[in-house]
């Protein structure tokens, strides 16, 4: 079987295209690097979605964690602690055996006009699962690393805006906001690097992968169990994250040089 | 373990609950919590010296040992810890034991690999196939604190060689004025100095390491997250304590665990580098506040 024969056959395996059954003997090089390279589509999905959303989630939560009102630092801090705190590991344990508890069916919703039923199956699908546990965790890290920065914005800047005479939704948006990204910029391009590491614990600690549609690693531990051979699929999938992860050190280096265009 | 235990069917409450918390596998559940600590306590020396040797490596003047140290330092660095902790004991596993071959079954001709099997001969295999249970599963746990100690040895290497860089230049040059040699300089001066800047980095990993202690499970060994699912699942009419899934309980308790070992440990390293820093020229030695090091550094780690 050719290499080309086997991409089309692989290529989209992870997310349920083409053939059913994995390599089971003769497995070759380019069957590993299809299939491995195939479960970093999973790996990509879960690290831009969670990204994405944990940015504006934890923005929001560093600010209030900045704030005077008891009613929104306590929350935010308690949230910040808990997920800082524990392992990843254990929260997808966490959160994935609280979601198989609920019911199968899906919840009933009675509102007032109309009754709306709520999925509930696909929240133990690793899809939106685990999901959900890499956005709190990353919107977590991400929260403090932008409390920090919100702290260290010089005092002068703050009060030459009020000098100038804006108010204070203003100073947050015009003044906080920016600078908070500016020095938060270098430690945030750290904790996307990791988020990204940890989508590889998906498929490993809790969620199932169903009809062998998995990520990157649990291809390649399916292909070390299968050829009991380690020096082959981890190297591959080595290089596979560091090319990956040298992609976002360029995107977000890239943004990093427009935030500080000015300067 | 009490005498009222003998017909648990026939307690409740407060009875049923100290029988059922005091089985022979709620104390190995305990007993496991001792693992955790094991190997923090045979990781930390290690990191410490994979830390050392990387940075010490990255600083050399001999080119092929610098290239050595900054590619371990990056590599690591750019790949998930998961899969070198699955990595490292199976290949160090096949490794020994194809040495082991090698010397002592010479006359063997067969190939090791064949197709997808790893064949040695019986005297090679390690540990011995007639060894005590013990013995595989102290082995095991061992491949697995060298697989993390080789991991967070690459982030304790450039936490190291950053602070031996931030060690002030007056300093070196004040050493070189009196005539020191470049290894005096370096174990008289930057050795000494470099713990108030490397402080902060290693608090920030020792954190990252409690984190990743869980994965010990993955790699087949019996801590706690093993005897909380084993413990937790669904035990039906027919075992002593039938009890519906209590896995999520299980976790929960594991969950406090860490935050309760999380929030000791930042209250010790917040002490620890005000006593560290005490005299230095740095915003926590003269001002004597503290600032959040695991807020904003350059070198802002995180995992599992």
């Amino acid at each position: 079987m050719s290499c080309l024969q086997t991409l089309t056959d692989y290529g989209l395996r992870s997310i349920g295209q083409g053939v059913r059954g994995l390599p089971k003997s003769d497995i070759t090089l380019c069957d590993q690097f299809v299939l491995i390279g195939s479960g970093m589509i999973w790996n990509v999905y879960f690290a831009i979605i969670a990204l994405f959303f944990g940015f504006f989630a934890a923005t929001a939560i560093a600010f209030a964690k900045n704030s005077p009102q008891a009613i929104l630092r306590v929350p935010s801090s308690i949230f910040i602690f808990i997920l800082r705190g524990s392992p990843l590991f254990i929260q997808f344990f966490i959160v994935y055996e609280t979601f198989v508890l609920f019911p199968k069916i899906g919840i009933d919703l009675n509102l007032i006009f109309m009754e709306i039923t709520v999925e509930t199956r696909w929240l133990t699908r690793a899809w939106l699962g685990a999901l959900i546990v890499l956005f709190l965790n990353t919107t977590a890290y991400s929260a403090q690393i932008f409390y920090g920065a919100i702290q260290s914005v010089p005092l002068g800047d703050i009060e030459a805006a009020q000098a100038l005479g804006l108010t204070n939704k203003q100073i947050n948006k015009r003044i906080i906001w920016p600078t908070m990204l500016r020095l938060a910029w270098a430690s945030y391009t750290n904790e996307a690097i990791f988020l990204f590491h940890a989508t590889a614990l998906v498929f490993f600690s809790s969620f199932p992968a169903w009809q062998q549609k998995g990520d990157a690693l649990y291809y390649a531990s399916y292909f070390a169990d299968k050829t009991f051979n380690p020096f082959v699929p981890y190297p591959i999938i080595a290089m596979y994250f560091i090319i990956f992860t040298i992609i976002i050190i360029l995107i977000f280096n890239s943004i990093n040089k427009k935030l500080n265009k000015h300067l | 373990m009490f005498d009222f235990c003998i017909d648990p069917q026939n307690l409740d409450g407060f009875y049923w609950w100290s029988c059922y918390l005091t089985t022979g596998k709620h104390i190995s559940f305990y007993t496991s919590f001792f693992v955790v600590f094991a190997l923090l306590i045979v990781t930390v020396p290690l990191i410490l010296l994979f830390g050392f040797l990387g940075a010490i490596a990255r600083q050399s003047r001999i080119y092929p040992i610098r290239i050595f140290g900054i590619t371990y330092t990056s590599v690591v660095r750019g790949v998930p810890d998961i899969i070198f902790f699955l990595f490292v004991p199976i290949a160090l596993d096949q490794g020994i034991e194809y040495l082991r071959h090698k010397f002592k079954c010479s006359e063997w001709v067969e190939p090791i690999r064949q197709g997808n099997d790893f064949v040695v001969c019986q005297i090679a295999k390690m540990p011995m196939g007639s060894s005590d249970q013990w013995i595989h599963d102290t082995y095991g746990f061992f491949l697995a604190a060298l697989a993390f100690s080789i991991v967070f040895g690459a982030f304790a290497a450039n936490t190291i060689n950053g602070a031996i860089n931030a060690v002030p230049p007056a300093q070196i040059e004040t050493g070189v004025a009196y005539g020191m040699t470049r290894k005096q300089i370096f174990i008289r001066i930057q050795l000494p100095q470099m713990w108030a800047y490397a402080l902060p980095g290693l608090s920030n990993l020792w954190m990252i390491l409690i984190k990743a202690t869980p994965l010990l499970f993955l790699l087949g060994v019996q801590d706690i997250v093993y005897w909380a699912r084993e413990l937790g699942g669904t035990k039906t009419a027919r075992f002593t304590y039938p009890h519906s899934d209590w896995r999520l309980g299980y976790f929960i308790v594991l969950l406090v665990f860490y935050l309760f070992l999380s929030w000791v440990s930042e209250i010790f390293f917040n002490k620890l580098t005000l006593k560290v820093s005490k005299g230095q020229a740095t915003l926590n030695g003269t001002v004597g506040g503290t600032i959040d090091y695991i807020s904003v550094s350059d070198d802002e780690v995180r995992n599992s």
